[in-house]
């Protein structure tokens, strides 16, 4: 397998994301940089990091969605190349269309950071293939936005077509108010694409280097 | 020509003395830009003139340390070609004034002192001082903003906040502390370990002919003359100072970090510095003195954000996210490259010379020139007069007989109470607006062990951090509340299993004008200088933080201590939490003593704040320390807590929380032991161990030299039963106790 990390001016994931696979997965991995107009030959997956591309001003994601190499993240992904964004990442394939749905300002107008459960609802995805579904795992959250909202007909057809990946649920794997940690609709931790070859989370699977490893089994597509 | 009157000699905040002193130096009447320049390097904020005399009694040197006080940060080696540079820097005026701004700024600031080390920012700490939250709306509101402010500024630039301290009192309330720590890894010799971190540099101006390159945001009128705002009381005109408060750009810090770091691999690079306090004036003398050189820039060049500023204005703005490189003539374009690459504006504004001195032409023309050193080295020290306060007779007064004891009655009840202490309870509702996980790094995050604890990617080091200072304590007994200040965060680093090796610290005290505080200051840096001796932890940075005074008075004399621990890569980190039920609890250190003074229990439960700090026998502490790592190196013992704010049954319920365990346990007192002390009271040097039955003996042995008693034993009962010779004192429900201290600050915040 070979990955590629994308690097926009203001990830600040990209490191830890690239030790992840390269230490954790023994994968072979490298850095792409948001300028570059050509993607690296055989490339598997490409990993849109967390952090705060271009500042996040204006709305998270909303400038990385004009970056150079974009266009070639969106060719690879229409190709069935698979791209997992997390966090920063996750927002900015919702900004450029490659994901449905939003991400907004957590519901407590502040920046969370801590661990949370979740459930593998869909395991119609490679990169949740490896996992039975209602498997629970514990994973770390950090964001400010983090709420994802999607309309009715949105929602309904992410349902028809399984394309809810994970839910926030508490300890016992239940959907609650409690384990929402910042409003998302309907608990959505993540979504994927129809293809089910494009997956955006907000939940960090790269930090789990010390405990519940289980949850790095997400970046391996075999 | 503006006319130097004895009015704008006197708003500059230099006295007639120090103004006769320049037109000395100068051989001259200064102009205006040149009395501005004098004016912020010639700030206590800058010049520790007043501090510089008392500060040269703290042990700078020692086997980790390369690069001592004097630099943008100090750096300790820490083997195997890596070092660690650290510092912690106070933004408390401009943050009582503008909250978010002023603590976001106070991150950054201290942020680019590390990197512009060369080293690789890799943990952030902050030790914050507020009001009573608890009735006091504007405290609440100030907490609220600071602790986003930094959440917002380090969470963009994407360094972990890992640890430090809060704490709420009275005497904070006009003049909150905002205390920033960061802590960078650098290579300490030319051999690359790690594409991740750079080698060591240093904030010089040298080599004839080399050019000054202005890099990063452009300047505005924005923070001039923060550095004097820094050094002066503040009243209710304050507010009016808003101008003086810098607005910070995290992302723009975070391209800094990059291309800096990126820069310093190439061979170009002479010197680096930030502008911070005093902006491109003090960045430039200072560079210029540490090098020996001169420096002359041309004004014009410098990019604005505003039009029409002065001479003056740019060279005085503290505007942030600014470097100034010294880069080697003929290689310039490969920096462009790679400011270029990154999207930073980089410009050369001027050259060094080799005239020693720091001039200022605007189109050509001389505008300010005067020799380097005397910014930076010829301010005059002054060693202020110290008169003991009258108000420590009044408080160290404390008659033990006229405070009633607890009882088995209301015990439980006091342990709820102190539980929800804010200055007690977790700082969870703090420490979940920070990232404290980004870089991955982060082995013992807060609210799990006594210090957090990091990894260093690609490398086999792992640090302890820990900020600590009571200001209590120091208030009413500075010589051993400095003490203290230093064995407290050496405890709790060593209390994780690692090995304390070096500090900075913060001076936070009140106007050194005033005998009385100057008194405050200079016993509590006394305190503190015999600590670091003793605890062998060198002093290798810091900052002094004087006149925080409102027209309520002055702040507790509040020294806040950052200690850099090192772990022996084959001990497993230690956290607080009991593990197994059947495990031997032990209390070991110094013997509890009568000791109230000073409590939090003291505080809350009788409404007093008084007596004496508690006592503290360094050498007890170093052994105490010393013996604790070699406990958990050996494995001996399954979780450490250092007893502290709120005393032993706090320190027992904050060991049980979140396990789903409870506690038995008895505590034999001796005649004319008070309860309340055993239970509450502060005596210092004091830990809290769990241990397998099958290492008590070796766990006993080792610590046999110091007192030790096995209070008890870990249960499954999730209740704390607490008793002393064998009465009965508290029985708790343990679970109900962990809601109260995870959720007393969330709560009391909702009323923002």
């Amino acid at each position: 397998m070979k990955y590629g990390v994308i690097v926009f001016p203001g990830s600040n994931c990209d490191t830890d994301c690239f030790y992840a696979i390269k230490n954790e997965l023994n994968e072979k991995v490298e850095y792409i940089w948001h300028a570059e107009t050509s993607l690296p030959k055989d490339l598997d997956v490409i990993i849109v990091p967390g952090g705060f591309s271009y500042g996040d001003y204006l709305r998270a994601g909303a400038i990385a969605k004009f970056a150079k190499i974009m266009p070639e993240i969106i060719k690879f992904a229409g190709k069935g190349g698979y791209v997992i964004g997390v966090c920063n990442g996750f927002q900015i394939l919702t900004e450029v269309g490659l994901l449905p749905g939003a991400l907004l300002h957590n519901d407590s107008q502040k920046f969370i950071c801590k661990e949370v459960n979740l459930k593998v609802i869909s395991t119609a995805s490679k990169f949740t293939s490896n996992y039975k579904k209602d498997t629970l795992l514990t994973i770390p959250i950090a964001h400010g936005e983090g709420r994802y909202y999607i309309d009715a007909n949105g929602l309904e057809s992410l349902k028809d077509n399984d394309q809810i990946a994970f839910q926030y649920v508490d300890k016992k794997g239940i959907v609650s108010k409690e384990s929402n940690p910042n409003g998302s609709l309907n608990n959505i931790a993540g979504v994927f694409n129809k293809k089910k070859n494009v997956l955006g989370m907000m939940p960090h699977p790269e930090r789990c280097n010390y405990s519940h490893k289980d949850s790095l089994k997400l970046f391996s597509i075999n | 020509m503006i006319e130097i009157t004895a009015e704008i000699i006197k708003g500059h905040g230099l006295s007639v003395d120090e103004y006769e002193g320049i037109k000395k130096l100068i051989k001259r009447e200064p102009n205006i830009t040149e009395l501005g320049m004098f004016s912020v390097l010639w700030s206590e904020h800058c010049s520790y003139k007043n501090s510089k005399i008392q500060l040269k009694k703290f042990p700078t040197t020692g086997k980790h340390v390369l690069l001592g006080p004097g630099e943008n940060a100090g750096i300790v080696d820490i083997g195997d070609g890596l070092a660690v540079s650290f510092k912690i820097e106070s933004h408390n005026h401009p943050s009582a004034i503008e909250p978010y701004q002023g603590a976001a700024t106070g991150a950054g600031g201290i942020i680019r002192d590390i990197f512009s080390m060369g080293a690789r920012p890799v943990a952030c700490l902050d030790s914050l001082r507020f009001g009573d939250i608890k009735k006091d709306k504007k405290s609440r509101h100030l907490f609220e903003y600071v602790v986003k402010g930094i959440g917002d500024y380090g969470n963009c630039v994407g360094i972990p906040t890992v640890a430090g301290e809060v704490y709420f009192e009275d005497s904070y309330q006009d003049n909150c502390l905002v205390n920033a720590m960061c802590v960078g890894v650098v290579q300490s010799t030319d051999k690359i370990i790690s594409p991740l971190y750079g080698p060591i540099v240093k904030g010089i101006a040298k080599g004839e002919g080399n050019l000054v390159l202005y890099v990063g945001a452009s300047t505005g009128r924005d923070g001039i003359h923060g550095a004097t705002f820094a050094s002066v009381e503040l009243s209710d005109k304050s507010t009016e100072k808003k101008s003086s408060v810098q607005v910070g750009d995290p992302f723009q810090e975070k391209l800094l970090v990059e291309a800096c770091l990126e820069i310093l691999k190439t061979d170009c690079v002479i010197g680096m510095g930030d502008m911070g306090a005093a902006g491109l004036t003090s960045s430039l003398s200072e560079m210029a003195t540490r090098g020996g050189h001169g420096v002359e820039i041309e004004i014009s060049l410098v990019p604005r954000r505003e039009e029409k500023m002065t001479p003056y204005e740019i060279l005085l703005s503290e505007s942030q996210e600014r470097m100034v490189v010294i880069i080697e003539k003929g290689k310039e374009n490969t920096a462009f490259e790679i400011f270029k690459k990154w999207g930073l504006h980089a410009v050369v504004i001027g050259k060094v010379t080799n005239d020693n001195m720091f001039r200022v032409l605007e189109n050509g023309k001389v505008v300010a020139e005067v020799p380097a050193t005397a910014l930076t080295d010829d301010v005059p020290q002054y060693e202020r007069p110290a008169n003991k306060p009258k108000y420590l007779s009044d408080v160290n007064t404390l008659n033990l007989n006229n405070i009633k004891d607890i009882t088995p009655i209301n015990a439980n009840k006091v342990l709820a109470d102190l539980i929800a202490e804010p200055n007690i309870a977790s700082k969870k509702w703090v420490y979940e607006q920070y990232d404290h996980m980004v870089q991955t790094g982060t082995v013992i995050p807060p609210g799990k062990g006594d210090a957090a604890v990091i990894d260093i990617k690609d490398t086999n080091k792992r640090l302890a951090v820990k900020t600590d200072g009571n200001g209590r304590y120091v208030y009413l007994n500075p010589l051993v509340g400095g003490k203290i200040a230093v064995a407290e965060a050496a405890r709790n680093v060593a209390c994780t299993g690692a090995n304390p090796i070096a500090m900075t610290n913060c001076l936070n005290f009140g106007n050194p004008e005033k005998p009385e505080s100057f008194w405050q200051f200079k016993q509590a840096v006394e305190g503190m200088a015999e600590a670091c001796k003793v605890l062998d932890t060198p002093v290798i940075s810091g900052n002094v933080s004087l006149y925080n005074e409102s027209e309520n008075g002055s702040i507790y004399p509040t020294p806040v201590v950052g200690i850099l621990g090192l772990f022996d890569r084959k001990v497993e980190p230690m956290t607080f939490s009991f593990k197994n039920s059947g495990d031997l609890i032990y209390l070991v250190g110094s013997e509890t003593l009568n000791e109230i003074g000073g409590s939090q229990y003291l505080k809350t439960i009788h409404g007093l704040i008084k007596g004496d700090a508690p006592e503290i026998n360094l050498q007890t502490e170093y052994s105490l320390q010393q013996k604790t790592i070699k406990s958990i190196k050996n494995k001996w013992v399954n979780s450490v807590h250092d007893v502290s704010d709120g005393g032993l049954a706090v320190a027992l319920i904050e060991c049980l929380s979140f396990t789903g365990k409870g506690a038995d346990v008895n505590v034999n007192s001796k005649e004319g032991l008070r309860n309340d002390c055993l239970l509450f009271g502060e005596t210092q040097s004091r830990i809290v161990f769990s241990v397998d039955r099958n290492n008590q003996e070796k766990f006993e042995e080792l610590f046999s030299g110091l007192s030790i008693s096995c209070i008890g034993t870990v249960s499954n009962s999730n209740k704390l039963q607490m008793s002393i010779n064998n009465e009965i004192f508290i029985d708790a429900d343990v679970e109900i106790l962990t809601r109260a201290y995870d959720t007393a600050i969330i709560n009391i915040m909702k009323e923002v």
